[in-house]
C-alpha cells in the first residue's frame, strides 16, 4: 500500500524476533552462529522439499487447477515432516558440537546449555521461516495499490505479517521443547510437535477466513509459550517469586 | 571441535549457495501460476497510448506525470456538468478522469488543466467521433511558411483565409499531468467495472474504502525548450553521450525517373527537373495514433499511383526533362523535409540544386470531393506565381483531365497558398507550381490533424461479407476517384516534362493499386500485398518499398548479389539502390518468391538544418524535438484507507515497543524465572 503499510507490517512480523535477537544473542557471537546455522537447517530443509514439489508440478498438468492446490498441499505437508526432521538432524549436531566446545572452553563444561541452544536453534528457524513468508509480501506493500481487485480481502498485508509473527514464535517455542523432549528422551514430544505443525499448517490453509486461522493460531501459540516456559525450568513459584521480589525491593 | 570449525566453515559456503537457489525457486515461473502478491493488486493496462512532450525553440508542448507515476481515484464523466465532483465536489482528491471521445474538448481539458491539484491525470476512451474536431492550430506552419512580414504580410498569419476554423490548439497546450487515449476494448471495460463496483456514490452514503485508483507513468526528460535540451544531452563528455531529446524528423523518398550519380552533388548542366511533391506524415493529439487518412494518406498514395502510371511511357518515350517523386516527411512540424530538401540544394548537398529546378506540382489534401451524384467530381487547385510558365502548367493540368470524371478550377487569385511543402521552396526561389486539394477556400476537413481523420472519415466502406483478402482486392469508390486524378496528375507531368503528347493517352492509373494502397495504410498494414514488398511498419519504409515496386524493374541478382552489386558488371550503386523484396508466396508452396529490384528509389535525411548549424533557436527551420523517456505504462488497483494505513502503523510500532519491553524485563529476570535448572557455570548472560 504505502510506507505506512510497509513499516507497521514489518514491525508487526518482525518485531518480536528483532527484540529477541538484540537482547539475547546479539552480544554472544556463538549463539549467532547457532542461530544462523539453524536458519541455515531450515532453508536446506524448504530447499529439499520445495525440490520435490517442483518436480511434482513440472511432471503434471499445468492447467489443472485442483490437482496444482493438492500438490501444494502435499508439497507443504512434505515440507513440515522435513522441518522437524532437519530440527532433530540440528540437535543431534549441536550435541555433538558441544562435547567439542567443552574440550575448547575456559571454564569447566560447555559454555552454552542444551536450553540455550534450544532457544537459539528455535528462534533461527522462526526468523529464516518469517522471512521467507513475508519478505516477498512486503515488497509490494511498498506500492500504492492493496490486495481486492480479483476479490481478496483488503486485510491481507496486516494478517500476512500477524501469522508470520505467530510462526517465530512458534517455532522458537517448538525448538525448544523438542531439544527438551529428545534430550529427556520424551519421543512422544517430537511428535505431538509435528502434529501441532501440521495443525497450525491446516488452519493456515482456511485464509481468507481470517477469524477462523488466525485466532486459533494465537491460541495454539499461547498454550506452546506455556509448555515452553515449564520445559525450560520456569514454573508458577518462579513467576510469584518475581512479583513478591519486586515488591520486596520497594521499600528500600 | 574441529567438527564443529570445519562444518561451520563449510557452513558459510553452502549458505549462500543454497539461499540462491532458494531465491531462484521462489521467483513465479512462468509454467506455474504461482499467485504473487503484486499480481493480485495491480492489473496493468497494455494498450495505451501516451500524449508525450514535444519542444521547439520557445516551447514545450504535450503532457509528462511525476517520475514516480501520477495516482487518482478514478472518475468517469458522463457529462461537463459531472465535471463538478473531480474538480471540487469530490471527497478524495486526486482523481483520474476517464472520458469518452466526445467529451475530450478544448473547454473540459482547459478546466481540468487549470485544477491540477486534484486532477492527477486524464484518460480518453475512443469511442464515438464527435461531429468535428481538430487539435491543431487554426493557422497552421505560419511561422515557416512563404508569407512572412516581410513578403506579401498581409497574407501572413493568415489574415486572409484562416486555414483550420475548427482548430481548437489543443496539441500545442501544455498538460502537467499524464493524458493517456485507450482504444474501446477488454482492458477498457475492466477499469469501466472497477469503476462501477467501487466508486459509484450510492445515493445517501459517502464512498467506501476500498476504491478503484490507476497510475500513470509517462516522465519526460526534456523541459522548457529545444535549446535547453540539447544543451544538456551534449553535456555529459563520455564516450557514449545520454540524449535527452530527439529531433523530430525521418527520411524523405525520392526517386528520379532518370537518375544521377549519387555522389555527385550540386548543379547538374543542362538538366531540368519537374518535382512531384506529397507529404507522408501527419500528426494527433496522441502521437502515435496520426492516420492522417485525408490530410496526407489521400495525397501520397495518389502520387504513388502516377508513378506507377509514368513508369511505362518514361521507360518507352523519355521526357526532355527528368520528373523527380519528392514525398517529403515531418511537413506538419514546420517543413522539417521539404526545408532540409532546399538547404541540401542550396549548400550543394543535392544531386541537383535549385537552378535545375524546373516547376512543382504538389498534390496536397485531395478527398473525393463528394456531391450527392457520386460521378461527380469537382476538384479545385490554388497557384501561387503569375508566371507564365504557370499558365503553361494549368493548362497542361486541364487537357490532362480530358475524358477523365473531374474537372479542375483555379482558384481566386487573392488566396494566397495553403500550408504545403510549396511554400518552403518558393521561400528561396520564386518557382512556378501548382498545389492540387479538394478545398477552395479554408481546409474543409473536419478532422485536420486528428485521431479520427481515418478510414470511415475517407469513406472507405467494404461490404460486409468478405474477407480480409476480399477487401484488399475491392475498388472502393474513394479509390476510383483518386485513381482518376492520380492519371490527372501522371498525364499532366508527362507533358510538363516535355513528354511525346501522342503517347499522353496511354497514360492510366490503376485502380487495383490505389485501392490495395488505401487499405493498407488506413485499414490493415499486415496484408498479403504490404507483407510481400517489405515487412515493416514504418511508414517511410513502406513507401520507399512500394515506389520501388511499382517504378523499378526486376532483376535476377541473388540475395547476396544484391547487398553487393558492384561486382557485377552492369548493376551501379551510384545510379540505383538495389532492395530484396520478399514477394509473393505462390499457391503451391509456402516459400515466398523474392527478388532483388533495381530502383532509382532512395531515402534521403530528412533532419531539420537548425540542428546541423546547432541554431536551436531558429525562426527559419523547424526546431521541434521530442523529448526522450524512460518507461510508459499504466495500471489500476484498489487504494485503501489512511485510516487502515495509519492503523497498520500504529499497531507495528506497539506491536515492536511491546517486545521491547518484554524481552528486556524477561532478560533481567531470566534467572528467577528459569532458575531450577541453573548450572554451575551459566556466564553467558
Amino acid at each position: 500500500m504505502t510506507a505506512a503499510v510497509f513499516f507497521g507490517c514489518a514491525f508487526i512480523a518482525f518485531g518480536p524476533a528483532f527484540s529477541l535477537f538484540i537482547f539475547t544473542i546479539a552480544k554472544d557471537p556463538l549463539r549467532v552462529i547457532i542461530l544462523i546455522a539453524g536458519a541455515f537447517f531450515w532453508l536446506v530443509s524448504l530447499l529439499l522439499s520445495s525440490l520435490v514439489w517442483f518436480i511434482a508440478t513440472k511432471a503434471t498438468n499445468a492447467q489443472d487447477l485442483t490437482l496444482q492446490k493438492n500438490l501444494l498441499i502435499f508439497g507443504s505437508i512434505f515440507s513440515v515432516i522435513l522441518q522437524e526432521v532437519f530440527r532433530f538432524a540440528y540437535y543431534r549436531l549441536l550435541r555433538k558440537a558441544n562435547e567439542g566446545l567443552a574440550a575448547i572452553s575456559e571454564e569447566d563444561g560447555p559454555p552454552l546449555s542444551v536450553r540455550e541452544m534450544a532457544y537459539v536453534a528455535g528462534l533461527g528457524f522462526g526468523i529464516m521461516s518469517g522471512a521467507f513468508s513475508m519478505i516477498n509480501t512486503l515488497s509490494d506493500s511498498l506500492g500504492p495499490g492493496t490486495v481486492g481487485m480479483f476479490g481478496d480481502s483488503q486485510y491481507y498485508f496486516i494478517t500476512s505479517a500477524l501469522m508470520t509473527l505467530a510462526l517465530t514464535m512458534l517455532h522458537t517455542f517448538w525448538g525448544v521443547v523438542f531439544f527438551e523432549g529428545c534430550e529427556r528422551k520424551r519421543w512422544w514430544v517430537i511428535a505431538v510437535v509435528l502434529c501441532v505443525h501440521l495443525m497450525v499448517f491446516s488452519l493456515s490453509l482456511l485464509n481468507p477466513f481470517y477469524v477462523a486461522s488466525i485466532l486459533p493460531v494465537y491460541a495454539i501459540m499461547l498454550l506452546m509459550a506455556v509448555w515452553a516456559f515449564f520445559s525450560s525450568g520456569g514454573s508458577l513459584h518462579n513467576i510469584t517469586l518475581l512479583w513478591t521480589c519486586k515488591t520486596r525491593l520497594k521499600p528500600i | 571441535m574441529v567438527s564443529l570449525f570445519d562444518s561451520i566453515h563449510s557452513l558459510g559456503d553452502l549458505v549462500k549457495l543454497v539461499t540462491s537457489i532458494q531465491l531462484f525457486l521462489f521467483f513465479c515461473l512462468s509454467d506455474v501460476s504461482c499467485n504473487s502478491v503484486a499480481q493480485k493488486i495491480y492489473v496493468e493496462l497494455n494498450n495505451t497510448v501516451p500524449c508525450v512532450r514535444l519542444l521547439n525553440a520557445t516551447h514545450q508542448i504535450g503532457c509528462q506525470s511525476s517520475i514516480s507515476g501520477d495516482t487518482g481515484v478514478i472518475h468517469v464523466l458522463e457529462s461537463e456538468a459531472d465535471l463538478e465532483w473531480p474538480l471540487s465536489k469530490g471527497p478524495n482528491p486526486p482523481y483520474m478522469v476517464l472520458l469518452e471521445s466526445s467529451l475530450f474538448t478544448k473547454s473540459i481539458m482547459m478546466k481540468m488543466k487549470n485544477a491540477s491539484s486534484r486532477v492527477a491525470g486524464v484518460v480518453v476512451v475512443q469511442k464515438t467521433s464527435p461531429p468535428e474536431f481538430s487539435p491543431h492550430t487554426t493557422c497552421p506552419n505560419e511561422n515557416t511558411g512563404v508569407y512572412t512580414e516581410t513578403y506579401d504580410h498581409n497574407l501572413a498569419h493568415c489574415n486572409t483565409t484562416v486555414w483550420n476554423p475548427r482548430g481548437n490548439g489543443l496539441s500545442y497546450e501544455e498538460f502537467d499531468s499524464p493524458v493517456f487515449s485507450l482504444k474501446e476494448d477488454n482492458e477498457t471495460e475492466v477499469i469501466k467495472q472497477c469503476y462501477f463496483d467501487h466508486n459509484r456514490v450510492v445515493n445517501g452514503s459517502g464512498l467506501q474504502y476500498p476504491l478503484c485508483a490507476m497510475q500513470l507513468f509517462s516522465h519526460m526528460h526534456a523541459v522548457t525548450d529545444t535549446a535547453t535540451c540539447m544543451r544538456r544531452s551534449s553535456m555529459d563528455f563520455s564516450t557514449s553521450p545520454v540524449m535527452v531529446c530527439d529531433p523530430l524528423g525521418g527520411y524523405n523518398v525520392c526517386a528520379f525517373i532518370r537518375p544521377y550519380n549519387s555522389t555527385a552533388f550540386g548543379h547538374k548542366e543542362n538538366e531540368s527537373v519537374v518535382i512531384a511533391a506529397a507529404r507522408l506524415d501527419s500528426r494527433a493529439f496522441f502521437l502515435e495514433d496520426s492516420t492522417g487518412a485525408e490530410g496526407s494518406v489521400s495525397g501520397f498514395v495518389t502520387l504513388l499511383a502516377a508513378a506507377q502510371a509514368l513508369r511505362e511511357a518514361t521507360q518507352e518515350a523519355p521526357p526532355t526533362r527528368n520528373i523527380l517523386f519528392a514525398f517529403f516527411h515531418g511537413e506538419v512540424f514546420d517543413y522539417i523535409g521539404s526545408s532540409r530538401m532546399v538547404y541540401d540544394m542550396k549548400n550543394n548537398m543535392f544531386v541537383i540544386d535549385l537552378d535545375n529546378v524546373h516547376s512543382i506540382l504538389e498534390i496536397g489534401q485531395v478527398k473525393t470531393c463528394i456531391s450527392i451524384n457520386v460521378w461527380t467530381y469537382k476538384c479545385m487547385d490554388i497557384r501561387s506565381n503569375n508566371n507564365e510558365s504557370v499558365t503553361n502548367l494549368v493548362k497542361n493540368l486541364q487537357s490532362s483531365t480530358a475524358g477523365l470524371n473531374f474537372s479542375l478550377v483555379e482558384t481566386d487569385f487573392s488566396q494566397p497558398l495553403p500550408p504545403s511543402s510549396f511554400q518552403r521552396l518558393l521561400r528561396a526561389r520564386a518557382i512556378p507550381g501548382i498545389v492540387l486539394a479538394d478545398h477552395q477556400t479554408d481546409i474543409n476537413n473536419r478532422y485536420y490533424e486528428s485521431f479520427y481523420d481515418n478510414a470511415a472519415h475517407l469513406n472507405l466502406t467494404y461490404p460486409s461479407n468478405l474477407s480480409p483478402e476480399e477487401q484488399l482486392e475491392f475498388v472502393t469508390d474513394t479509390a476510383k476517384s483518386l485513381t482518376e486524378v492520380a492519371t490527372a496528375v501522371a498525364r499532366a507531368l508527362f507533358k510538363q516534362a516535355g513528354g511525346n503528347n501522342s503517347q499522353v493517352n496511354k497514360i492510366n492509373a490503376d485502380p487495383k493499386t490505389v485501392t490495395q494502397m488505401l487499405y493498407g495504410f488506413l485499414v490493415r498494414s499486415n496484408n498479403s500485398w504490404f507483407q510481400s514488398s517489405h515487412q515493416a511498419n514504418a511508414l517511410t519504409y513502406l513507401v520507399q518499398y512500394l515506389l520501388a515496386n511499382l517504378t523499378g524493374t526486376a532483376t535476377n541478382l541473388t540475395q547476396s548479389q544484391c547487398k553487393k552489386p558492384d561486382e557485377l558488371p552492369n548493376e551501379s550503386t551510384y545510379l540505383y539502390s538495389y532492395l530484396w523484396v520478399q514477394g509473393v508466396v505462390p499457391p503451391n508452396s509456402t516459400q515466398r518468391e523474392s527478388f532483388c529490384v533495381r530502383t532509382a528509389v532512395r531515402l534521403v535525411k530528412a533532419v531539420s538544418p537548425a540542428f546541423d548549424l546547432g541554431d536551436y533557436i531558429s525562426k527559419e527551420y523547424s526546431t521541434w524535438t521530442k523529448s526522450q523517456w524512460k518507461f510508459i505504462k499504466a495500471r489500476i488497483f484498489l487504494v485503501a484507507s489512511r485510516d487502515l494505513e495509519m492503523l497498520t502503523l500504529g499497531v507495528g510500532v506497539a506491536v515492536l515497543f511491546t517486545s521491547l519491553l518484554v524481552t528486556y524485563f524477561v532478560r533481567t529476570k531470566a534467572d528467577v524465572l528459569f532458575s531450577s535448572v541453573r548450572e554451575p557455570n551459566n556466564a553467558a548472560y
